[in-house]
């Protein structure tokens, strides 16, 4: 193990350690008890400039009615909901099929076709921009839901491939080869056998597919403008204008906005963490 | 291709191609769908990039005009010299990510909660964590002030200065940045062969030494996945600046990304064949990234199928 375990260390050492871990881990977290704090906080405190001192009152119940009832938030929180799962569904099915056949047949243009997936999935948004604008306008599907949905699904596809075709192809190829002994047809392998076995690359895609479509700000202000589609990042930021030094508003809606893909790490953790160093967490 | 009538043959010839024709009725959804969002998409921008455009009016050819008009715009220049302060101050995240994973890297009581929470920034929007820094930055109300108070900068508002807006932006950026090399450290440090740790300190190497020669090279796919995906961060940076300066003040924080979106789809005109100039020369240079990706994972490919 690298660095040496600390209990193998002088005692003296043991207590550094264990004095310091707590006291790093207070400065690296800054600036989410900054918002924690202030979302308690009333307008007092904030015009006063009391942001690190006990709050004067305890707001926090007030400020998230607030938020929940002068402003759009629980139609953006709900839009998010809308946008991010029927998202992470399509982008998964997708990348199943496509994975399962880069990962198992041979054929000429397959790494080709695998190599098309990887680099478009790292192209700079800009690039896509415009002609998906344009696309969307054109389809009739410019600020809607589905209009936003279509293009994560079809762009998400790009890393959940890359994924999924490594993550099927170190399955053991014994299981396909017997199956097609006993005459299975490949649409049966598919379902029957490779399916099952993918399940935890699928739950490591869905988290992942979660966070970065609910995180999304920049498809959302491409192809949304009004309230009734908006998601929860585009929504934050247009109420930042009418809030302007509305700091514990601000910090409530923060907060709002940043639960649902927090719980979501917190739960599935491991699967998270799997999908995102590319499912190498063995050893 | 000849197709037979009688039945029982009819079977025969789906039996001895559903190999070859199977994988392609797997592949045609998603890979119909990405052509049409992503492929095409890169080739029509570039077609753009020689036009005349305000996306309404019909568009009108004006071969390379864009892209010498680019040569002389002093925003342009700007954009792309902040571009490069991200991709390099953007790397901090690589070492210190490195050297955080390496301190939690140990078992004590807690360590996996507190390993989460140093996770979590990374899992936060981009869009919530530039309106923290944003307010963090204020000159009066916000928590730097009195720092700024103690050493004789009263007032002194870092996203409103042309020197120090892109700085400030970058740091933000740094935060849930380095979240993620960690992830990528910790695993790494979790894969390392502890055979080859110990034979490395029966032979004497301890600290940095060991550190260097042993460690090091088998972190190797960790430090390179950190890399790109820091890189592609560092040229994708357009939430954080799009929060906190929207390219001010007077364009000095702007970079590449938020200065083609500026230019195609804001207040300041519809441009989209400038834009997409813009947007060809930051996917020009992301190319770079991408093919050197792409060929170590060749590479690799071969590796394995040798």
């Amino acid at each position: 193990m690298f660095p040496t375990p600390i209990h193998q260390r002088p005692i003296i050492n043991q207590y550094i350690y264990k004095v310091f871990l707590p006291i790093s881990l207070i400065i690296w977290l800054i600036p989410i008890f900054g918002i924690l704090m202030t979302s308690i906080r009333g307008l007092g405190d904030i015009t006063a400039g009391n942001m690190w001192g006990t709050p004067s009152e305890f707001l926090l119940f007030s400020n998230l009615y607030d938020v929940f009832t002068n402003t759009p938030m629980i139609k953006y929180t709900l839009n998010s909901f809308k946008v991010t799962i029927p998202t992470m569904l399509g982008a998964v099915a997708l990348s199943c099929m496509t994975g399962f056949a880069l990962a198992r047949y041979k054929f000429k243009t397959n790494l080709i076709i695998f190599f098309i997936f990887i680099a478009g999935n790292f192209v700079p948004f800009q690039i896509l921009m415009i002609p998906v604008r344009d696309l969307t306008f054109k389809i009739g599907l410019y600020n809607t839901i589905t209009g936003l949905v279509l293009f994560h699904v079809a762009f998400q596809t790009g890393f959940c491939t890359l994924f999924m075709r490594n993550f099927i192809k170190a399955l053991p190829q014994e299981l396909i080869e017997a199956a097609r002994m006993d005459g299975a047809s490949e649409f049966k392998i598919f379902w029957k056998i490779i399916l099952p076995l993918t399940r935890p690359a699928i739950a490591a895609l869905c988290v992942l597919i979660f966070t970065f479509i609910w995180n999304d700000y920049f498809w959302a202000t491409v192809l949304i403008q009004g309230d009734h589609a908006m998601p929860i990042t585009a929504g934050l930021k247009s109420l930042n204008g009418q809030w302007i030094t509305a700091y514990h508003l601000l910090s409530t809606g923060s907060i709002v906005a940043a639960i649902p893909p927090v719980i979501m790490f917190f739960l599935m953790q491991k699967h998270f963490i799997a999908g995102l160093t590319l499912g190498a967490t063995k050893g | 291709m000849e197709l037979n009538n009688s039945k029982p043959k009819r079977i025969t010839w789906w039996q001895k191609n559903q190999i070859k024709i199977s994988p392609w009725i797997f592949l045609a959804p998603g890979l119909i769908f990405f052509f049409i969002y992503v492929i095409a998409p890169i080739f029509v921008s570039i077609g753009i990039s020689f036009y005349q455009w305000d996306g309404l009016s019909p568009s009108i050819y004006v071969g390379l005009q864009n892209y010498i008009e680019l040569l002389d715009d002093e925003y342009f220049y700007i954009s792309l010299w902040n571009n490069l302060k991200w991709l390099i101050f953007f790397m901090l995240a690589v070492p210190i990510g490195l050297g955080l994973a390496i301190f939690l890297n140990q078992i004590v009581f807690g360590i996996r909660l507190i390993k989460s929470l140093f996770f979590f920034p990374f899992v936060i929007s981009q869009v919530v964590i530039g309106l923290i820094f944003t307010w963090f930055y204020q000159p009066n109300y916000g928590v730097i002030a009195p720092f700024l108070d103690l050493i004789g900068l009263e007032g002194f508002s870092i996203l409103a200065n042309e020197n120090t807006a892109t700085y400030g932006i970058i740091f933000a950026g740094l935060y849930p940045q380095i979240a993620y090399c960690l992830i990528l450290y910790l695993t790494g440090l979790n894969n390392i062969n502890p055979e080859q740790i110990e034979a490395g300190r029966m032979d004497g190497a301890k600290g940095f030494n060991l550190f260097w020669n042993i460690v090091l090279p088998q972190l190797r796919h960790a430090t390179f996945l950190a890399i790109v995906v820091t890189v592609i961060g560092a040229l994708r940076s357009f939430d954080m600046v799009a929060i906190m300066t929207q390219g001010g003040p007077y364009g000095y924080s702007n970079v590449l990304a938020y200065y083609m979106f500026e230019q195609a789809l804001s207040e300041y005109g519809y441009r989209m064949g400038y834009g997409s100039a813009i947007a060809t020369v930051l996917f020009t240079i992301m190319m770079f990234y991408i093919l050197f990706f792409i060929y170590r994972m060749y590479r690799n490919e071969r590796e394995d199928n040798n």
